[in-house]
């Protein structure tokens, strides 16, 4: 579904991936690894189409993602090093916003996810009193919500515990028996069946 | 279609709420710029002469002029904590056409920042005697010129928010632009109190303001896009 093709990327006349290509299918966990500073976010956040400073080809069911915009956010879900939840509103208020910019939630769908991350009796606690695992967790319960087929997620594991670890693992797993598709960057080593590596750097 | 537009127009109204809401969580960014607003003009009686028919000349300018100032102070808040905490990216990963996200943010901005100004302007507007034949146009103008400067301000802010020390950067690319806005609303009340009509003058804010509407968010939203890059 996602094909990318000689991808070429420099950063202040340093080249940090150079004829790049690899293919994302349904039912896929691609995992990109590489030393700190090779170039995993820049990826992601090219892929993703925040970051246009690339030359190459970047296809999404054939077609290009900048010629295609509208109906390929509607299809992937971003989660970055910065959560996306502003500090001073509760996670259930923060959800309410970041996932209707997608498609329609109700309440009780924010809710069931939120509880389902560990986060149940923190709903209406503003998120600037939580920890940055919790944080992590209320921002990862997008995922649950999420009928996006494609999830693009940087360093998604740094602040969780090893219970967090787990249940995000099978979240991920779940994705990809579903047939959706998932591209993730971290330094753990995942215990995930679908899983691919790609090496940077 | 019909389904896109209806999750469109949810889009727009979660943003709209979403930012009253931490506008209204987060008091200080609206309570600062208000309170210098009302302490800059209260300082012109002070500073210049109490006597009311010098007050009458300058009022409108005085006025205007801290409205200026103080929408420079308001600004900021509208996309840098956005910005740090990751939710811009959110923003721009959206399917949903980013004008109308854009124009739902500066229209919250407007409502929590410009129209408490407009609404304690006829008392400021007392303080500095001005004749109460005056007191229609000032508002008016006011409510014409105050939307105008948020949508201003948000490109500025939108092209700037990605630098880490801005400056002066924010005020030397609004203040230019915001000048007309300043000229027509001065002149409008003056014409008001030289007892000739400013309908003209109003007009012509409509005319920028219809012009601003349109696409100061579409400017916003590609200079949005170049700060996140």
């Amino acid at each position: 579904m996602l094909a990318v093709r000689d991808l070429f990327c420099d950063r202040d006349d340093r080249v940090l991936f150079e004829n790049l290509d690899f293919d994302l299918s349904e039912g896929q966990v691609l995992q990109v690894q590489g030393s700190n500073g090779s170039g995993k976010t820049t990826l992601l956040r090219i892929l993703c189409g925040l970051n246009d400073s690339y030359e190459g080809s970047i296809k999404w069911y054939g077609q290009e993602i900048e010629d295609q915009a509208a109906s390929f956010f509607s299809s992937l879900l971003y989660i970055g090093h910065r959560v996306g939840l502003s500090k001073v509103l509760t996670p259930l208020e923060n959800l309410r916003w970041s996932c209707s910019l997608k498609q329609a939630v109700s309440d009780d769908q924010i809710m069931a996810a939120l509880k389902e991350v560990g986060l149940r009796g923190f709903e209406e606690s503003p998120c600037y009193t939580l920890s940055a695992g919790q944080q992590q967790r209320a921002s990862l319960a997008r995922l649950i919500i999420s009928p996006a087929a494609l999830w693009v997620l940087d360093e998604p594991f740094t602040t969780l515990d090893t219970k967090g670890v787990t249940m995000l693992e099978k979240i991920l797993q779940r994705q990809a028996q579903s047939g959706g598709s998932v591209l993730v960057t971290t330094h753990h080593s995942l215990s995930i069946a679908e899983l691919t590596l790609l090496s940077l750097g | 279609m019909t389904e896109k537009n209806t999750t469109t127009s949810a889009a727009f109204l979660a943003t709209l709420k979403r930012d009253l809401l931490i506008a209204f969580k987060k008091k200080n960014d609206i309570v600062n710029p208000f309170m210098f607003f009302i302490i800059v003009v209260s300082l012109f009686p002070i500073g210049i002469s109490p006597e009311s028919d010098r007050l009458t000349e300058i009022a409108a300018g005085v006025i205007w002029i801290s409205v200026l100032l103080a929408s420079m102070l308001s600004m900021d808040s509208l996309y840098r904590s956005d910005f740090e905490d990751g939710s811009l990216e959110q923003l721009l990963l959206s399917p949903h056409p980013l004008f109308f996200l854009v124009l739902a943010k500066n229209i919250s901005h407007w409502l929590v920042s410009g129209l408490p100004v407009v609404l304690v302007s006829p008392l400021l507007a007392y303080m500095l005697a001005l004749p109460s034949e005056a007191y229609g146009t000032l508002v008016l103008s006011l409510l014409l010129g105050t939307p105008i400067m948020s949508l201003i301000g948000s490109i500025a802010v939108a092209l700037t928010v990605g630098l880490g020390s801005r400056g002066l950067i924010l005020a030397v690319i609004t203040l230019p632009m915001s000048v007309p806005i300043l000229i027509f609303g001065t002149l409008a009340v003056q014409s008001t109190l030289n007892s000739q009509s400013p309908l003209g003058y109003l007009s012509l804010m409509l005319v920028m303001l219809s012009v601003s509407v349109s696409l100061g968010p579409l400017a916003s939203a590609a200079a949005l896009k170049i700060s996140v890059n």
